[in-house]
């Protein structure tokens, strides 16, 4: 084959950015682990390990120029190549959500949470399980698993919204709590922003394979930004 | 493509009875770049001369179908081939000046055509080389000898020889094929130019020149048409899996 040197470094870009998004995926369901348990030490590292994943991004994305300019890839292999440069993108905004849940807990002074979070590590593991899909997706090049992932991100608007309810229901109670309670529901917004962003994820799966741009509908309720 | 300036309709090509070409169809659209592409032998050389008229003095062939020059057929008993070919340029892949001055060369057709005053002259070597990209470089020496001029160099001059007699169209068949990179860059830019005034179609030396140049796109593959489309689909999102698996690079 005449682009054996080129295939090896496709899969090398793939599997690095499948690596990229490991981390990623570790992070949001630690951050929001560490938030339940108020762990503020995991806090602070979480968002030193958010670093390594920023440069990750950054070393993948000049890979990606190095492919570019040394193999000049064309159709299905420019699409590829397009792909992993959207995806690394999107898996560091994602990682920022997860910093961003871990500096949440740090501005949370050391008190107990108003209620026992279930529905926060819920949000959290859906959206890991999208993410981790939306990635098998991609390198399967799976549309139709791609077409599927983000109706699951029904589950996690529903959840965005009762975490908002309860949340506000508790202010109404008693308003001392307000502080917090508007913490917690920034929380939820990012868990449900990063489930939105996998959904960027799916489409650039299904580009990959058929070329076509298509938007996936992330209905997307909770979008305040 | 509302007005096609040539329209290449079910033209299939025999050479000593093997098939060149089956059943082409396809518009060229006017004051645009058409690429013709795919790997050796799939027929995109043979086509591009067709449309000069450049085999029909090539024994033991057979050409059916038709081609047509703003409507008119260019085979037709009553089509006179030097008209044509004043319509219709053609540069090759090798630079072949003419012996003689930069000068000499560009009024060489002009001249056999009846040009005689030296101002008409002067005018037909200034536009040529200007279209070509090429007056920058030469104007203070247009007495000196062309096969002094370097490869890229000589490569335009034969582009301004052809405009020179003012075609309609420009066939080009792999026109950079021997020159270095900015060589090459300088007659792209040169033919991107030359585009808003005339009618070309080009055989690139390789894929991605096919991407750089193309507004549309046609490749041939053992003497077929597989696709044509726009270019900057044809490259990034081509519909036949053959097409694919050629401008990846997985064969040709």
């Amino acid at each position: 084959m005449p682009r054996d040197l080129f295939e090896r470094e496709l899969e090398q870009l793939q599997n690095e950015m499948l690596t990229m998004a490991h981390a990623v995926e570790n992070a949001l369901t630690d951050a929001v682990a560490m938030l339940a348990q108020r762990d503020m030490e995991g806090a602070r590292a979480l968002i030193a390990r958010d670093r390594a994943i920023n440069q990750q991004r950054f070393d993948l994305e000049a890979q990606c120029l190095v492919v570019v300019a040394t193999q000049q890839p064309m159709a299905s292999d420019l699409r590829i190549v397009a792909a992993i440069l959207f995806n690394v993108n999107e898996l560091e905004r994602i990682g920022d959500y997860a910093k961003g849940i871990a500096k949440i807990n740090l501005r949370i002074p050391p008190e107990p949470l108003l209620q026992p979070l279930a529905d926060l590590p819920r949000m959290a593991e859906i959206t890991r399980a999208m993410l981790h899909s939306a990635l098998d997706a991609f390198v399967r090049r799976d549309v139709a698993l791609a077409r599927a992932i983000p109706r699951q991100d029904d589950a996690v608007d529903a959840l965005f919204e009762k975490v908002n309810q309860d949340l506000l229901q508790l202010i109404i109670a008693d308003s001392r709590v307000t502080a917090q309670a508007n913490l917690l529901m920034w929380a939820a917004h990012n868990l449900e922003r990063a489930a939105d962003r996998v959904t960027n994820l799916c489409e650039r799966a299904i580009f990959t394979v058929t070329g076509e741009f298509v938007e996936m509908d992330a209905d997307e309720p909770g979008q305040t930004d | 493509m509302t007005d096609p300036k040539i329209q290449i309709e079910n033209v299939s090509y025999e050479y000593e009875g093997a098939r060149a070409l089956r059943n082409i169809t396809l518009d060229i659209a006017p004051q645009r770049i058409t690429v013709f592409f795919g790997p050796a032998g799939g027929g995109k050389t043979t086509l591009l001369r067709l449309i000069n008229r450049l085999n029909d003095l090539a024994e033991g062939t057979k050409m059916t179908g038709r081609i047509r020059l703003d409507g008119q057929d260019i085979y037709a008993s009553s089509a006179d081939v030097t008209t044509l070919r004043r319509k219709v340029g053609m540069v090759f892949a090798l630079p072949l000046p003419l012996p003689g001055t930069i000068r000499e060369n560009v009024i060489y057709g002009p001249k056999l055509a009846g040009v005689r005053a030296a101002r008409q002259l002067d005018e037909i070597v200034e536009r040529s080389l200007r279209q070509a990209a090429l007056w920058d470089e030469v104007h203070e020496r247009l007495d000196a000898p062309a096969n002094a001029l370097s490869g890229g160099q000589q490569q335009r001059l034969c582009i301004a020889r052809s405009l020179a007699l003012e075609p309609q169209v420009l066939l080009l068949d792999e026109p950079t094929s021997g020159l270095d990179p900015l060589s090459t860059n300088k007659v792209e830019t040169a033919l991107q130019e030359m585009k808003k005034n005339y009618t070309i179609i080009i055989i690139p030396h390789s894929v991605q020149q096919a991407a750089r140049l193309a507004d549309y796109a046609a490749f041939f593959l053992q003497g077929e048409l597989i696709e044509y489309r726009a270019g900057r689909e044809i490259f990034t999102t081509p519909r036949d899996q053959r097409t694919e698996d050629y401008v990846t690079g997985r064969f040709g």
